[in-house]
């Protein structure tokens, strides 16, 4: 009788404990730009220089990084402002960035991304002669 | 592992908060009690706090902050953390996105009972203060012998 029920609601778990892993925390960024470059700043407590990836895909850049903090054992949580383990972020590049040279720095959870523009982008200045 | 907290989330939890928050806005205060010195929901920088039996676990989400510029102190069972995230703004470049907080922050944790202020300890690393403070023996649960 209560077979079907059975079935269901670990496969309903499941899918549940699927969702809650694609969910992740938006790190807050600071973006600016140059003359040289684009430099992006984003806090991302918790994750070692082994557990950030970065990724070039075309024109898309993709910041992700898991939160590794060992706990104690038999921990239970009593307030929880951070709820997701994993930081996710994108952003589309423009073809004028030089995909190829971005530097990358993480140091105290904070990542700092060096991203130049290409050479032949850097801004000039035109001069105006007077006829 | 960290999954533990993360787990703590429910939906259900999420739109209470949406609409509390909501509340918040449109009423200026909620119906519902909180405590009294519990901070707003989104205020720098996070925290989550962890019990067992042996002592309490207070994570401080703080990326980038000289360790050295951390005020921690504790009275009886009141945890106070204080600091300042200077972030260095670089003169004449065009900024996209300022999201990252700047400044002074304080966030106050009220602590179980039966923590002992004397034992604490806190360590810094790749981002995250952490507090751990230990609960007094009498605290713990204890197997009673039958005899």
């Amino acid at each position: 009788m209560n077979e079907t029920k059975d079935v269901a609601t670990p496969e309903k778990k499941a899918v549940a404990e699927a969702k809650d892993q694609d969910r992740a925390i938006r790190p807050a960024v600071d973006i600016f730009e140059d003359d040289t470059g684009l430099t992006l700043h984003a806090d991302m407590p918790g994750v070692s220089k082994d557990r950030l990836n970065l990724q070039i895909d075309n024109d898309s850049l993709s910041i992700d990084g898991e939160i590794d903090v060992p706990t104690p054992a038999g921990m239970e949580a009593v307030y929880v402002d951070v709820r997701y383990s994993r930081y996710q972020r994108s952003f589309s590049l423009s073809r004028e960035l030089d995909t190829d040279n971005i530097e990358a720095v993480l140091h105290d959870g904070l990542l700092i991304l060096r991203i130049p523009k290409r050479a032949e982008h850097k801004p000039r200045k035109i001069e105006i002669r007077t006829a | 592992m960290f999954g533990n907290l993360g787990n703590f989330d429910t939906g259900v939890l999420d739109e209470f908060r949406r609409m509390q928050r909501d509340l918040d806005q449109l009423f200026g205060a909620t119906p519902f009690p909180s405590s009294i010195r519990a901070a707003a929901r989104g205020t720098y920088p996070p925290i989550n706090i962890g019990t067992n039996p042996d002592q309490v676990d207070v994570y401080l989400f703080a990326a980038g902050v000289n360790p050295e510029r951390l005020d921690i102190s504790i009275q009886q069972n009141l945890l106070t953390i204080a600091g300042e995230r200077k972030l260095i703004t670089e003169e004449g470049a065009n900024y996209y996105r300022k999201e990252r907080y700047d400044g002074e922050f304080r966030r106050v944790v009220t602590l179980p009972d039966d923590v002992d202020p004397d034992k604490v300890e806190a360590t810094y690393s790749d981002g995250i203060l952490h507090v751990r403070i230990q609960r007094r023996e009498s605290a713990k649960p204890r197997q009673i012998e039958i005899k």
